[in-house]
């Protein structure tokens, strides 16, 4: 009997201490509790900001050192401008969305929601509680306290599209998505477009891995692609993108990243560029323009190369001066609408490359 | 693909299988000691977990991958002590044991990822086992393993010991085999092989922990012992069975099969694994149920 009650007690120490780990990485949403040394729990307190505001990630994670680490930059920025510590919510699954919006719309005033996975969540969120404000990126949520969003991401591949059409050697240019969705086609069309423009000659493989959290499966598909003769490889699959820099980094072909420069990914400086999705600036200008009383509900931002919502990086300092030249001049006719970037496959089809000299 | 050989598809098809099936040949040859002791561990995805934990852990803080290596074998060790110690010592039900370790693995890395780095997610990047030809060194150590296990089990006093715990531990008993020592044993060994099965992911094929990078592997592993009717070498290939089917997601975009269907494969295989598609598996007798020595 006795050892019957240890049993039960040592099993029932585990679950509790499981349900405690469990609750830890998500800091509690009551922005009191969140670690604001400066800026709220000064004695001193001269006049409290009235705002409040959270991000919620995507199940890429902080961490990603892509999607969710810039939106969650801009966040910061926000944050330390006006006095405030934003709050974070980590979503591991895609159940989690609800929750989680749900948990920080009862915590904040604003809670904005990184990732076109999101959508229904925030539908939900914004109805169950019409007096908050929310913000959402990379999707369209068409509610009066929505603002949401979106780039132009088939622009900014177009560039790094250039760059891999000019650099590769084998004529053979890899593209990895992650799951194959319209957003992540509008990466690929643009990404073909711009090798299309100026290596008519070179080939495209386009694998996709079905997810965006497994970093293992980024790599085999990379891997397969470099066998396949591949020495330039695009990929927008959030976190599966670190196995293919790190493909990279072993086979010594070009990786080209996504989101956020990914230069510091690679221990070899194997990232030729990076396509830049200035998430950060789309999660700062909601905050700001919260604070500021300027939030538009219902608003859409469409950020292109024009507003340098996207773009590309190259901060291994590795695409030569002539192919940034010829990548400058594509920005420029892109940004006067000499060149209308195709944002799926049926405009790839109909779209005609522009040489420009 | 017009200009992709056949040959250069079944080299990828072929090396991907390989690399995908090491994290499973480490993990099921583990559940394999285990059960063939008589001790159920469901917590194979819970040590491969820690394993890949602490494998980043000490490679990040010493710079070497060796004492990750290290790291992973002695804190899969602890664990798997742990479930033998409530297993055989207190005779608690054992897929409860396990179930336990799984979720305390999961929220303890969650936590101590926090503590350590700072932040939830992933790790930064930390020193790792290069491959050596077309795999590392775990791939490698994989298939030795299969050998030396497939050995010790079959060819060995100690491994005949084993299996008469498993399979009837009362008469072992009477004969003077220690069961609770060869269980203990048994688990150790067990932890050990899954713990070195999670450091083949996280300083293997990758350089980082990621939290839930183990996604069901441990499951798999269990679910190959079964297909591989709980001999190593028939467990060894239902692993690479498995790693088949996530093999041939890399080169999906060139097979005239939908998508979906090769993403959802593995756990299809899985499924017909543990409904008995493979006819009768049966596993050892014993497998499950605490000894009480002296009971009638």
């Amino acid at each position: 009997m006795f050892k019957k009650g240890l049993v039960l007690l040592l099993a029932l120490t585990l679950v509790f201490t499981m349900l405690t780990g469990c609750a830890k990485p998500a800091p509690a949403p009551a922005p009191e509790a969140a670690p604001t040394p400066e800026a709220t729990q000064a004695p001193t307190e001269p006049a409290k900001p009235a705002v409040s505001f959270g991000m919620i990630t995507d199940v890429g994670g902080l961490g990603d050192k892509s999607f969710n680490d810039s939106a969650w930059d801009g966040m910061q920025k926000a944050g330390k401008e006006l006095g405030v510590e934003p709050v974070i919510l980590q979503s591991t699954k895609q159940e989690d969305y609800e929750a989680n919006i749900g948990n920080m719309a009862q915590s904040v005033d604003l809670t904005i929601a990184v990732g076109f996975l999101m959508e229904q969540a925030m539908i939900t969120g914004a109805d169950q509680y019409p007096d908050k404000k929310f913000g959402i990126i990379d999707m369209v949520v068409a509610k009066p306290n929505v603002m949401s969003v979106v780039f132009k991401e088939h622009e900014g591949s177009f560039l790094v599209g250039v760059i891999a059409g000019l650099t590769t050697k084998s004529d053979v240019i890899g593209f990895v998505g992650g799951m194959e969705l319209p957003l992540i086609k509008k990466f690929e069309a643009g990404f073909r477009a711009g090798v299309a423009s100026v290596n008519p000659k070179a080939k495209v493989l386009v694998n996709y891995t079905g997810v965006f959290d497994n970093p293992d499966k980024g790599k085999e598909v990379a891997l397969a692609q470099f066998k396949k003769k591949a020495d330039v490889i695009y990929h927008a699959s959030g976190a599966c993108g670190i196995g293919v820099i790190q493909a990279a980094d072993e086979q010594g072909f070009w990786a080209i990243g996504v989101d956020k420069d990914q230069s510091s990914e690679s221990k070899n400086n194997k990232v030729l560029a990076s396509m830049i999705k200035r998430v950060d600036v789309g999660t700062y200008t909601i905050a700001k323009s919260y604070a500021d009383n300027n939030f538009g509900g219902g608003q859409i931002l469409d950020l292109g190369v024009k507003e340098e919502g996207v773009g590309y990086s190259d901060g291994g300092n590795n695409i030569p001066a002539e192919v940034k030249a010829v990548a400058d001049k594509y920005k420029a006719a892109i940004v006067d609408g000499t060149i209308v970037v195709p944002t799926n496959e049926d405009e790839l089809k109909a779209f005609k490359p522009v040489e420009i000299k | 693909m017009e200009n992709v050989g056949i040959m250069t598809i079944i080299t990828i098809v072929f090396t991907a299988t390989i690399r995908s099936a090491t994290p499973l040949i480490f993990a099921s040859l583990g559940g394999n000691f285990s059960e063939k002791s008589g001790v159920v561990n469901i917590g194979l995805e819970g040590i491969m977990t820690v394993g890949a934990f602490s494998a980043v852990f000490f490679s990040y803080k010493t710079g070497s991958p060796w004492a990750g290596l290290l790291g992973a074998i002695v804190v899969g060790a602890l664990f798997g002590l742990l479930l033998a110690f409530l297993s055989i010592n207190f005779k608690a039900n054992q897929v409860v044991v396990g179930v336990a370790i799984n979720i305390l693995a999961a929220s303890l890395t969650t936590f101590l990822l926090v503590e350590i780095w700072g932040r939830p997610g992933q790790t930064d990047n930390v020193n790792y086992f290069q491959a050596w030809g077309p795999f590392n060194l775990f791939t490698y150590l994989a298939f030795v393993m299969v050998a030396v296990s497939y050995y010790i089990i079959y060819k060995t006093p100690f491994g005949l010991r084993i299996r008469a715990v498993g399979e009837h531990p009362r008469a072992a008993d009477t004969l003077g085999v220690n069961v609770y020592w060869i269980r203990y044993v048994c688990v150790t060994i067990s932890g050990i092989l899954a713990g070195i099965g999670g450091a083949s992911l996280s300083i293997g094929s990758l350089s980082l922990f990621k939290e839930g990078m183990v996604a069901g592997k441990g499951f798999i592993a269990l679910a190959a012992l079964i297909f591989g009717k709980w001999n190593p070498v028939g467990a060894a290939l239902a692993c690479l069975f498995f790693g088949f089917a996530d093999a041939l997601q890399t080169v999906a975009a060139d097979l005239p099969v939908p998508k979906e269907f090769l993403f959802a494969l593995p756990y299809i295989l899985t499924m017909l694994a543990v409904s008995g598609f493979i006819g009768k598996s049966v596993g050892p007798s014993a497998s499950g149920i605490p000894y009480e020595k002296g009971e009638r």
